[in-house]
This record gives C-alpha cells, structure tokens and sequence, in this order.
C-alpha cells in the first residue's frame, strides 16, 4: 500500500481559528479533518496529518519548516499532499511553503490546491502541482477528490495529462506530445492564422503568460516637503464602521480624518478584518496604523505633512479585481490632494 | 509608494516595488508581549524606514533593512 503524508492548517485541524493562529507545527499518526477525506478517495493510506498554525508558518517559516522536515526524517511516504487551502491566503503559502521543501527535501511528489484568487498560486505553481480549487470550504470534497485522482495516477505509475486535462495551474512546463489523430502542426498553424486574419477565435499551443508588472515610481526629491498619506488593508476603522466595510471579501474602503489626532485611540479605532485575531489591534490601533510614529516624524520635521485622511479596506478574501478597483479609486482621490506619497501598511 | 508587511514573499510575488518588513500578522508594528517603550521604538525605526525609502532612488524590486 502507497503511503502519502498530510498537511492541514490549525482551523481545518478544528484547533481553532484566528486566535489559535500561532499554532506550532505538530504531527499527528492518523487522520484529522480533511484527511479523512482524502484517505477515503486515495488508493492508498494517509498515514499521518501534520498540522501547523498559519501564522506561525508565516512569521516563522523558517522554524515551522525545519520543525515539519525533521518530524518527516524517520517516516516513509510516497507522496505529500497540502490543503486544500480554497481562498484562504496564508494557508495557501503555508501549503506551497511547506511542500516546497518537502519537494527538495525528499523528492517525492507533492500535491495542494488553491483558488486561483489564492496568492500562493503565483507564488508556487511553478514549482508544483496546484489543482485549481473552489472559494471555500464547501468545495473540500471535490478539491480534494481532483488531487487525489491525480495523486492516484502518480502513485500507480500511469500516464498524466496536461495542466487544463488535469486541472491544476499551468507551471510554465512545455510538454511535447504526439497527437494520436489530427492534422499537422503547419496545417494547424495555417489554420489558426486565417482565424486570426478573419477576427475569429482559436487556441493558440503556446500560450504566452501574461505578467502584471507596475513600474517603479520616481523617488520623492525632497522628503522635507512632501505630502505623505497612509494607507492600510488592516480593517482599521472608526469603531462604528461608519462606511460597513466588510470583513472579509471587501468591497468597500473608507477615508478618516485624522489631523488632530497624535495617534489612533483604542475605543475609537479597532479593526473589523476577520483574517487575524484583533486583541491587539483594538488594543492599539497603531500597531497596524502607525499614525503615531508618523505624527513624530512630521514634528520632527522628517517630512513635510501628514495627509489628513487615512484610507482603510480589509484584504482577506478580497479578489485581485476589487483590489485593483479600490487601489483606483484610493490613487485618484490621492492625486485630487496632490499626495506625492504613500506608506501603506499590510496585514 | 512602500508596503510595510509581514508576508513578504507574498509582496514580492504580487510585485510591491519597495517593501519593509513587518513582525507580524496580526500586530505588524508592535508586540503586545512587550513593553510599549519597545512596541514604540520597534514601530518609530520600521516607519522611518519607510519614509527614507520613499525618497530612495532604486532600480529594481527592493526589500529594506530593518535594524529592529
């Protein structure tokens, strides 16, 4: 029987959530979770689920990493597996992190799945398998069943298809193939380009990725002068959310007058992301909008003025298209105001 | 503009031009687990990384120092 090794984050380990985010990497013989799941479709046995926060692989990676290597050193396995990790960023990294490694270390295949909003994708796809998987968690079984239908094909030695056959992200992998039956590549060729020639639609062989590139801005000549705003995707917001941002999968952004404030008081400000354990945010807003150490830089004289407004969203599970609408909608105002720059804080 | 963040394989991915590195998810610019005089140095040092690295003149993709 073919052996295959689990990873799942702290939430789907029914650990806990945000608050339990900090969880340090544990492996357990066995099933949990969503690895009762994927032993049930698999031809072949999870033997063991490893089990690790998010936030500590984040902050931490290079110690979860180690952590998690070292508990596989003594185990046999054939293939390892992460997630599915749907739209979930940071569980999505950790899963394309950790397999990574494994990947080097051990040289055995390694599996996880994402949605496509997920930023681990961009990140890992080259470097492995990533199966294309839905938003949320209502969509385990079938993630999971896709990857282990793959998995399957692997560990039983067969032939596997292509990245759109298959359903996992193109890694960048050119595949030459014989095709069974069909015309040749110059008459294929031909045919695409009377396509082009006549506006229709075809499919082109070598899809060229297209790659979102912004250019770097000029640097800011005379720092003593300039205007600077703030920006965050921390959810801090005026403790009504007088603008209802969301909580996750924003939509919305809100700007807040901050000129007579030295910093951001707790009981006035908290943030409403849903994506990180708040006590420490609504503790001290600060830690996530530092208007404070900008207020003493700016009587300092560092810079010449602090833009009156804060801008604020929340960025977790929010689609790259909603970003990019928001970030145009913020850099518009920003020009209104004559901004000459940004520092904007991430969380 | 300059992202301060913690995930920054995930900034560097996305293609943030100018980033400085956070401490952490949930409280990038200061630990609740320590003294405020330290949460305020940690946090006043980052920001001015920041600021400085506004006016910088770089040529590629650049993650910045941080001395504490």
């Amino acid at each position: 029987m073919k052996k295959a090794i689990h990873y799942i984050n702290q939430f789907f380990a029914g650990i806990g959530g945000e608050e339990l985010a900090d969880h340090k990497p544990e492996i357990r013989e066995g099933l949990v979770g969503p690895s009762l799941a994927l032993n049930s479709v698999l031809d072949g046995e999870v033997t063991h689920t490893i089990i690790c926060g998010d936030n500590f692989m984040g902050s931490n990676t290079e110690e979860a990493v180690k952590l998690i290597l070292g508990f596989l050193e003594d185990k046999e396995f054939d293939i390892f597996i992460a997630g599915p990790a749907f739209q979930a960023g940071r569980y999505g990294v950790a899963c394309g992190t950790i397999a990574k490694a494994v990947k080097e270390k051990f040289n055995v295949p390694v599996l996880t799945s994402m949605n496509e909003e997920n930023p681990g994708v961009e990140m890992f796809k080259k470097d492995m398998h990533i199966f294309k998987g839905g938003k949320s968690a209502a969509k385990l079984r079938d993630d999971v069943k896709v990857m282990a239908d793959f998995a399957n094909k692997l560990l039983m030695g067969e032939k596997t298809g292509s990245a759109d056959e298959e359903g996992f992200f193109p890694r960048g992998i050119r595949a030459q193939v014989w095709l069974e039956n069909g015309p040749i590549a110059s008459k294929r060729g031909v045919d695409m380009l009377i396509k082009k020639l006549n506006d229709e639609e075809y499919i082109s062989e070598l899809p060229i990725p297209e790659l979102d590139r912004v250019e770097i801005a000029s640097p800011i000549m005379d720092l003593s002068k300039a205007n600077i705003a703030l920006i965050t995707t921390g959810g801090i917001v005026p403790v009504n959310n007088p603008d209802r941002i969301q909580s996750a999968s924003a939509t919305r952004w809100g700007r807040y007058d901050i000129s007579n404030d030295d910093r951001l008081q707790s009981g006035v400000y908290k943030t409403i992301h849903a994506g990180f354990d708040p006590a420490a945010a609504d503790a001290d807003p600060n830690v996530v909008m530092p208007v404070d150490a900008m207020k003493a830089y700016l009587k300092e004289g560092k810079f010449g003025k602090l833009h009156k407004y804060f801008y604020s969203t929340v960025g977790t599970g929010t689609t790259q298209a909603e970003a990019m609408r928001m970030g145009k909608e913020i850099v518009e105002k920003l020009r209104e105001d004559n901004v000459d720059g940004v520092i904007m804080t991430a969380t | 503009m300059v992202i301060m963040c913690n995930l920054i394989p995930v900034a560097t991915t996305v293609g943030a031009n100018k980033i400085v590195p956070t401490i952490s998810i949930p409280y990038p610019l200061g630990d609740p687990q320590t003294p405020k005089e330290v949460q305020w140095k940690l946090r006043y040092h980052r920001v001015g990384v920041a600021l400085d690295a506004l006016a910088e003149d770089i040529k590629e993709q650049t993650v910045f120092r941080v001395k504490i």
